[in-house]
């Protein structure tokens, strides 16, 4: 026997795992060994293991509930190194591989000794109920005292420190039916609709599809349900337009039928996805699928009982234990008392007797139970206690002895004597609650059924629910709604519908069950011991009750003032117990309280998963410039403008020591003024418009007037938004008659496209007029400064005479033997040639620029020493300058405003608003600090009186602020209310240091305020 | 994320696609001159924000770059039409039956109704 001594729970035969293997692995340090098939949770359970965490706020010792999703406690961190580290995996879904580590996530010094509890059984006090925002109102300084507490005992597991080496994808998909959950109904319904031909997507969040035919007691055609489940299997894999998604979580149904699907493909074989032929698998992928239909065949959890002490190791749920016996070949104890409320439960006490364990006693809630099988406990000789309850689980770190008394229901309260029953296990049965949160991801309400005490989802349109996840719980009639539902998707996307025989099921007598959640004790329950609801996050029926007696009566109230379905749980085993407490002590009916929302995701899902390919390089896109590989050459630093990497200044070695940026901009910025520079600026939006009406267009969408822009004249435009507020700006030229070429902000460009459409489209469709993007089809090299001319006349065939080509004129040509456009426009103040050529020409222009400007001492210069020099010109940047907020008037450029255009162009009405004539707007101003030394700080408030009291009236704040190497002193532009009228009045600008900074209200331009540098 | 048809594309798109540009059928007065500063701040800024039937201007951004009308369910979140540019809903709040409307409200409303 290769079976290992420690695995004492370990039945001989059964389940559906390999004995003939053993695995070895870590928890908490401890080596232990399980069998291929085992989830971690059952090869705990198999070695004894019963501690597995402490709880999140009293730090109680918690042992495995569940054998699902629905896991409470067993919430682990996995990974055998830092790399590898996953937080928040469930015990229960994670299968067993050899030689995997895993540890609990709370617990100090260690789940088996913790000093943490000794806090928590000061909990009810310290931590009660609403506790987070009693916190919260908590003076500020004690928020450092609760916070070391809080850091220590709170959190569910950590994420690495290293970098993940595994690889993540994504897979956008379509199908015509998905079917979610491949149990009894999912299998049904997808036999269905793989028959009609449909194109069907099956996911399951299991190692093995089946779901609970998997260890189920219940027979099909006669023989076991497994051997149902591989014919079908089999028939599904055999299928072209089926595909098989197992080990895949739908975490999250979105609008129009979008559910994204999260398969963990490699997280059963290793911490680490495995290499294969040198590359490394993926080890999780989403489905981004687009269906047609949805089938929702989730299933149903099972609802424990809510009775004190019910959060020791050793309360499971009965279907677990079912689970643990028939599916992993472990019973999860020697002696059992099951308490339940329904007929189903009742499978675990005869699973339990017939592995060879003991069941002490079956309490049954309701006075008569009968049913098929209720007898065949009795046949088997099982003691049953009727009309009674588990009200209290004795024992610390295991149970001990369940204590069993008579109940009534109606008038919640023992009725009878306690009688205490030893046992090491007790399962607890409150009957099913359908799991309805991804129905409820879509907005969907769910509906209440007393038929089955429990919710049903809502529906959206295109989605189904059937089998458990609809509160049906009988094999037979689940099976028949997923075939029904499977051909109602079928159809409903066109497929012709096949029939489907349905296998012959067991067809079983049930007795009605009892609504019972929260068992009475003899103690009230604010007094009694704790009763808890939520596990994972310590909510007891005490803290709903205080909760409700504090004055909260809206469930959605509830659950944030109690913490209860928070997090990764989402009220999977708690918040059906936690209305019904809520609904008596409001003494209302649980359709009246009503259920909360559950969100996305169901299960966590690992943020590699989301991300996908978006990471590193691939995290967002970025353009390159055609001249971008000569930037990086001459060791450029660059700026991100948009998506765009912009050359943001070219620090040069002098003596030895790389130039700082000020250095470096400070040079660069004489050079242009003194010589001649050069800046990149094929990032400028530029949109090519064309047609008739063309002109007429941009007389409407900019402020100032084009009617007589002559061809080969360019002109400076600004846009304003139709409420008046600048949006852009730039230089518009005129290409011919019919076609003119207009450059945007380099941040603007595709927004300022799509809002010429928007108006072309809608307003002005009679307009005859076409726009396209041309930003990354002409490269932009602008050579400015006084040896511009010279420059480029060595290498061009076009007359740059200053007469005949004049400032804000444009001509075509030859540059460097290429065909150009050059636009002699600038944004310097200096004499300037903007040079556009083909982008794949580009490099080849710069370079012959290079090859002749030597000798002129052309330097190329970047983002910030553009800045500079527009700054010193008082030349507005549209996003820096303005805030959306600012009209042409406040930035002193109605010189910019065709007031007299025949058509009411965008934003002019809104110029006459009360609210943009008004008196005292903040408007442009130049700010020049009384001590030259000064750079004041972007962003800065300005006040008129800095011995005001504070709060002192803030009349505006700085907008562009830099060093002028030409001036040898600070200067910025701000805006200032009323600012036109206060040119030499002195403002202050106090600093969070402390210090209070002098400035003069200036003319905005601060070099060459007549403008002749660039008409020479 | 909203799957929607673009009626000039003639296909559905998801909308990644697609931007939203706010209430439909907002028409900029024909002479801004003769508003009144309140008329004009109504065009400005004034928006609808119905429960229900909504009618909504989107634009295939990355698609073909029409603009185009969607009538959309702000409850139920569902498209019950998309039309082009200068052409009208066939459905309206009006025009949807009361029960149609009621029975869409009790699904979503659920246990409160």
């Amino acid at each position: 026997m290769s079976q290992s001594k420690q695995q004492v729970y370990r039945l001989n035969t059964g389940g559906r795992i390999d004995r003939s293997r053993t695995l070895s692995f870590t928890f908490n340090g401890q080596r232990y060994q399980g069998h291929p098939g085992d989830t971690l949770a059952s090869a705990l359970l198999a070695n004894g293991v019963d501690i597995v965490n402490r709880s999140f706020k009293y730090s109680r010792p918690r042992g495995i509930v569940a054998a699902g999703a629905e896991e409470p406690n067993a919430i682990v961190q996995l990974g055998s190194s830092e790399a590898a580290q996953v937080p928040n995996v469930r015990a229960t879904q994670q299968a067993l591989y050899d030689g995997l580590a895993a540890s609990s996530t709370n617990g100090w010094p260690n789940v088996q000794r913790d000093l943490m509890g000794l806090f928590g059984k000061l909990g009810g006090q310290f931590m009660p109920p609403g506790f987070y925002y009693k916190t919260f109102m908590a003076p500020a300084s004690m928020w450092l005292t609760y916070e070391k507490y809080i850091r220590k005992a709170a959190g569910l597991g950590r994420s690495p420190m290293e970098a993940d080496p595994d690889n993540y994808d994504h897979f956008n998909q379509h199908c015509d039916v998905l079917v979610v959950g491949a149990g009894a109904a999912g299998l049904a319904a997808a036999l269905a609709a793989a028959r009609s031909g449909a194109r069907v997507i099956v996911a399951d969040e299991q190692e093995e599809m089946g779901g609970s035919l998997l260890a189920s007691r219940e027979t099909l055609e006669g023989k076991p349900a497994d051997q149902w489940v591989a014919r079908v299997m089999d028939e599904l894999a055999g299928c072209e337009n089926v595909t098989l998604l197992p080990r895949t979580t739908a975490n999250g149904y979105h609008d129009h039928n979008f559910v994204t699907l999260h398969e963990r493909r490699t997280e059963h074989l290793g911490d680490t996805a495995p290499v294969e032929n040198g590359h490394r698998q993926v080890r999780a992928r989403l489905h981004r699928v687009r269906a047609g239909q949805v089938i929702l065949s989730t299933g149903a959890h099972e609802r424990p009982l809510v009775y004190a002490g019910n959060d020791v190791p050793g309360n499971l749920l009965a279907g677990a234990v079912s689970t643990y016996i028939r599916r992993y070949g472990v019973a999860p104890g020697r002696k059992m008392v099951l308490s339940t409320s329904n007929d189903y439960g009742y499978r675990a006490a005869l699973d339990w007797k017939e592995s060879g364990c003991e069941v002490v006693a079956i309490v049954d809630a309701r006075e008569a139970p009968a049913g098929d099988w209720v007898d065949a406990a009795r046949a088997q000789g099982i003691k049953i206690i009727t009309g009674s309850a588990v009200i209290e689980a004795k024992g610390s770190n295991r149970v001990t002895a369940a204590r069993v008394a008579k109940i009534d229901i109606e008038a919640f309260k023992v009725s009878g004597p306690v009688q205490e029953l030893a046992c090491d296990t007790i399962a607890s049965s409150g009957g099913y609650s359908p799991v309805i949160h991804l129905a409820s991801h879509t907005g969907a309400r769910p509906n209440w059924r007393d038929d089955i005490i429990g919710f049903v989802p809502g529906l959206v349109k295109g989605v189904q629910a059937c089998g458990g996840a609809n509160g049906c719980y009988a094999l037979g009639d689940v099976l028949a709604e997923g075939v029904e539902a499977g051909i109602k998707a079928a159809a409903a996307m066109g497929h012709a519908v096949q029939t489907v025989t349905l296998p012959s099921a067991e067809r079983l007598q049930q007795g009605p069950a009892v609504a019972l959640f929260q068992v009475p004790h003899e103690k009230p329950t604010l007094r009694g011991p704790k009763q808890f609801v939520d596990l994972q996050n310590d909510v007891t029926a005490a803290g709903i009750e205080l909760a409700t007696r504090e004055g909260f009566e809206s469930i959605e109230h509830i659950k944030r003032y109690t913490a209860m379905g928070f997090g990764t749980d989402q009220g999977k085993l708690g918040n059906i117990n936690g209305m019904a407490i809520a609904a008596r002590c409001l003494n209302r009916s649980i359709p009246e309280v009503g259920t909360t929302v559950f969100r996305p995701n169901y299960t966590p899902v690992t943020f590699g998963a989301i991300v996908g390919r978006h990471c590193r390089d691939l995290f967002d896109p970025e353009r390159y410039t055609a001249l971008h590989q000569w930037h990086v050459e001459r060791g450029a630093e660059f700026e991100d403008v948009g998506q765009w990497k912009r050359p943001w200044y070219y620090p040069e070695k002098v003596n030895g020591k790389t130039e700082t940026m000020h250095e470096a901009v400070a040079r660069e910025c004489l050079a242009v003024r003194e010589k001649v520079g050069i800046l990149d600026a094929s990032t400028l939006g530029k949109i090519d418009i064309q047609g008739p009406d063309a002109r007429e267009f941009l007389a409407r969408v900019y402020t100032n007037k084009w009617e007589k822009l002559a061809v080969g004249k360019c002109r400076y435009g600004l846009m304003c938004k139709d409420d008046g507020m600048v949006t852009d700006d730039g230089v518009t030229s005129c290409l011919a008659e019919n076609h003119f070429l207009m450059t945007t902000t380099t941040g603007g460009a595709a927004a300022i496209l799509e809002w010429l459409e928007l108006w072309h489209q809608t307003e002005w469709p009679e307009l005859d007029v076409y726009f396209s993007s041309v930003t990354d089809h002409w490269a932009t090299m602008t050579i400015t400064g006084p040896e511009a001319r010279k420059l480029l006349a060595e290498i061009s065939d076009i007359d740059l005479d200053r007469d005949s080509f004049k400032f804000m004129d444009w001509r075509s040509g030859k540059v460097a033997g290429v065909p150009a456009r050059v636009f002699r426009i600038s944004f310097t103040g200096e004499l300037t040639f903007e040079i556009n050529v083909q982008a794949n020409y580009a490099m080849h222009v710069w370079q012959t620029l290079f090859k002749h400007g030597e000798k002129y001492g052309l330097t190329p210069y970047g983002t910030e020493t553009m800045h500079v020099l527009r700054a010193e010109k008082g030349f507005i940047i549209v996003g820096q300058e303005t805030d959306g907020s600012v009209t042409p008037e406040d930035l002193g450029m109605q010189w910019c405003v065709g007031y007299d255009k025949p058509y009411s162009w965008i934003g002019k009405r809104a110029l006459t608003r009360s609210d943009t004539k008004r008196e005292n707007r903040k408007q442009l101003v130049g700010l020049r600090p009384k001590d030259p030394k000064v750079i004041l700080e972007e962003g800065a408030q300005i006040v008129l009186d800095p011995k005001h009291a504070i709060p002192m009236p803030m009349v505006g704040h700085v907008t562009s602020s830099y060093y002028s190497p030409i001036l040898d002193s600070g200067f910025a532009l701000a805006v200032v209310k009323g600012g036109h009228q206060k040119l030499g009045e002195t403002v202050y600008l106090p600093m969070a240091d402390g210090q209070t900074h002098e400035a003069e209200i200036v003319s905005t331009v601060f070099y060459d305020p007549k403008g002749e540098r660039q008409h020479v | 994320m909203f799957y929607i048809y673009c009626p000039y594309c003639g296909e559905h798109r998801e909308e990644e696609e697609f931007h939203p540009k706010g209430q439909a059928h907002i028409e900029r007065p024909k002479e801004p001159e003769a508003c009144s500063d309140e008329e004009w701040g109504d065009y400005l800024f004034f928006r609808d924000n119905p429960r229900g039937v909504h009618h909504e201007m989107w634009v295939h951004a990355v698609g073909c770059r029409k603009f185009f009308n969607v009538t959309r369910h702000t409850v139920s979140y569902e498209i019950l039409e998309t039309y082009k540019m200068g052409e009208q809903p066939s459905i309206t709040a009006d025009s949807q039956s009361q029960a149609r409307e009621g029975a869409a409200v009790s699904q979503q409303e659920g246990v409160r109704a």
